[in-house]
């Protein structure tokens, strides 16, 4: 498929001679979003009036401007300015700013940029500046193809980011998910792929049959998901770009909970038997199957820790659900879960630091953290019902599905998608087309 | 004086909503035994008498006796109905973790197929399968709507 065509990406680096200046601390709730303003890039009339044709966008500049304003503002970070107290026009302020106009309008940062069309390719130029120390940050440019534009303000946003905050963004970035739709006793499930921001959808299964949990590979290209195609529920692996479809190995019942190793070579899932649901992994390459756990509880919801050698899971071996970890083999079961309730989804942080949960006490939903010893337990979000975690590639943001109380008739249910920072703050309904679920984020696109 | 026929209205008021709640709450419970789902509006019936489905308790998979009741009764028709295969769907509510809920209808369906079973069912006309909480039969978010959401149904399958 042609929206997974990798960018072609010209990086110009431009070596960066001050030391920082501002910075953007992301370890707490930033009551505080830093004031960025982000010119519209300018465009030369002829290169807009090709871009206009092939985009039919009125300004394309503009628009990848809106793109990273959206992006910064969604990060709870930045505060963008609106663009009415801009003085400066763009294609001046890119070349050289008059910083004071912008410390005017309280601006610390300031980004500024330039589109062309040259060689059919549209050739992105972006800078960033502190307003205050009167310095150009970063400069960097980027050639793609047209159609791409949104990407490119995404990798903008990114390299902003990383520039203030010291860490890697998460916005050249996808979610898969669960589109939803129809009554509650018979709803339409359908895999849906969509860039971070909501834009760009599309639609992997016509909804034929019921699809849950779909989890990206680390190379984004393959998905591994549950499917009840034939009424026989499996994990399925689809490559996104083909299309083709597999059934994983060949159980002689439900799997289910599937998960891509870190290395992207196995699948980690439950296989249901009599009554029994263990761990198993199969391996992609050669197809063979291991068994990991083996016991006569309920074992399901692996996730590995980034580095491969531990598994998060979650058992009913102690009565109710809690959360485990075990060695990558299946040895030293511990359970890491003695708060008060249950404890479901964990799923471990790309950091490699914190376990992310779903967590049921007295009738709510909760998403919260741990450390991956049990110690150190933040609970995020309360609601009526929400679930299944899914982190940013940077381990900032968690992005998770919430469903509310519906009558007897199913009247005002809905499932929607939202995101928290990890520090709690930051609490977004994240856009869909439809009703969603089962979200997963997927790594950087480009890095 | 006055005051006091205030209080008077007021402890009516209070008694008789009193009444009202014991009322609603005797219905819920008629129709429910602990959480586990007693009454009779989502069943259907395999043969005359021969209920379709059986109930858990929250987070339960254990038979309750009314249960082994209808299981026996199945058991004894599919005796009579040497050629009629079944599939046993296991659910869940809408009220624990998607994953979880799977593994929680297939092990509800599994406790069903083995009372079948040591009814003298053959274990190969019985196949099963987990919904987890995927198809509810009531939309409703009350524990009357999850109590009867958390069933093993038993459907022909031929």
């Amino acid at each position: 498929m042609r929206y997974l065509n990798f960018l072609v990406l010209l990086l110009v680096l431009i070596p960066i001679k001050a030391i920082a200046l501002i910075e953007v601390d992301i370890t707490r709730g930033n009551l505080n979003p830093l004031p960025i303003a982000v010119s519209p890039l300018s465009t030369d009339n002829k290169s807009n009036k090709t871009l206009k044709e092939i985009l039919k966008k009125e300004n394309i500049g503009s628009e990848i401007s809106i793109v990273v304003e959206n992006n910064l503002k969604t990060s709870g970070l930045f505060n963008p300015l609106n663009k009415d107290a801009f003085l400066q026009e763009p294609d001046i302020a890119h070349l050289k700013p008059r910083f004071e106009d912008w410390s005017l309008i309280k601006a610390q940062a300031l980004i500024t940029g330039k589109v062309t069309y040259q060689d059919e390719k549209l050739r992105v130029e972006f800078r960033l500046w502190d307003v205050l120390a009167a310095k150009e940050m970063m400069a960097l440019a980027f050639t793609t193809v047209p159609s791409n534009w949104r990407r490119v303000g995404h990798i903008i946003t990114d390299k902003v980011y990383e520039r203030l905050t010291g860490e890697k963004g998460y916005f050249d970035t996808r979610i898969i998910y669960v589109a939803e739709e129809g009554p509650k006793v018979k709803r339409i499930k359908k895999l849906a792929i969509m860039d971070q921001d909501g834009f760009n959808t599309k639609y992997l299964t016509l909804g034929n049959e019921l699809v849950l949990t779909p989890r990206f590979n680390p190379t984004n290209q393959m998905v591994t998901y549950l499917s009840y195609f034939r009424n026989m529920p499996r994990v399925y692996l689809l490559d996104i770009e083909t299309g083709v479809q597999e059934v994983v190995g060949d159980f002689p019942g439900m799997t289910f909970a599937p998960r891509f190793s870190p290395d992207g070579k196995k699948i980690i899932m439950s296989f249901a038997m009599d009554g029994n649901s263990d761990i198993y992994t199969m391996d992609l390459e050669n197809r063979v199957v291991e068994r990991i756990t083996n016991h006569p509880s309920i074992d399901t919801s692996p996730s590995y820790s980034p580095d491969g050698k531990y598994i998060c899971f979650n058992s009913d071996r102690s009565r109710y659900q809690q959360i485990y970890i075990m060695k990558s083999d299946g040895s030293n079961v511990k359970r890491i879960s003695f708060g008060k309730g249950l404890y479901g989804t964990p799923v471990w942080s790309p950091r490699g630091d914190l376990i992310a949960f779903t967590k049921l006490h007295k009738g709510k939903f909760y998403i919260g953290v741990m450390r991956t010893d049990g110690s150190g337990e933040r609970l995020l979000t309360e609601n009526y019902y929400q679930e299944a975690p899914s982190w940013s590639p940077n381990g900032r943001v968690l992005i998770f599905y919430r469903e509310t109380k519906s009558d007897s008739e199913g009247k005002g249910f809905s499932a929607k998608l939202w995101s928290i920072d990890l520090t709690g703050y930051n609490e977004r309904l994240v856009n869909t087309e439809s009703d969603a679920s089962d979200p997963s984020w997927s790594s950087l696109l480009s890095n | 004086m006055n005051l006091s026929k205030i209080f008077k209205n007021a402890l009516l008021i209070m008694l008789a909503s009193l009444v009202l709640t014991a009322c609603a709450t005797k219905k819920v419970q008629n129709q429910m035994q602990g959480d586990v789902y007693t009454g009779t509006d989502t069943v259907k019936y395999l043969a005359s008498g021969v209920a379709d489905r059986v109930f858990f308790a929250t987070n339960e998979s254990v038979l309750t006796t009314a249960s082994r009741d209808t299981l026996r009764k199945q058991a004894e028709w599919l005796r009579k109905n040497s050629k009629i295969n079944v599939v046993l769907e296991g659910h869940a509510d809408e009220r624990g973790t998607r994953e979880y809920n799977l593994a929680l209808g297939e092990r509800r369906a599994n406790a069903a197929k083995d009372y079948l079973m040591t009814y003298g069912i053959s274990a190969n006309r019985i196949s099963v399968i987990s919904y987890g909480k995927e198809r509810p039969v009531d939309s409703g978010s009350n524990p009357l709507a999850w109590s009867k959401n958390r069933r093993s149904v038993t459907v022909k399958a031929n």
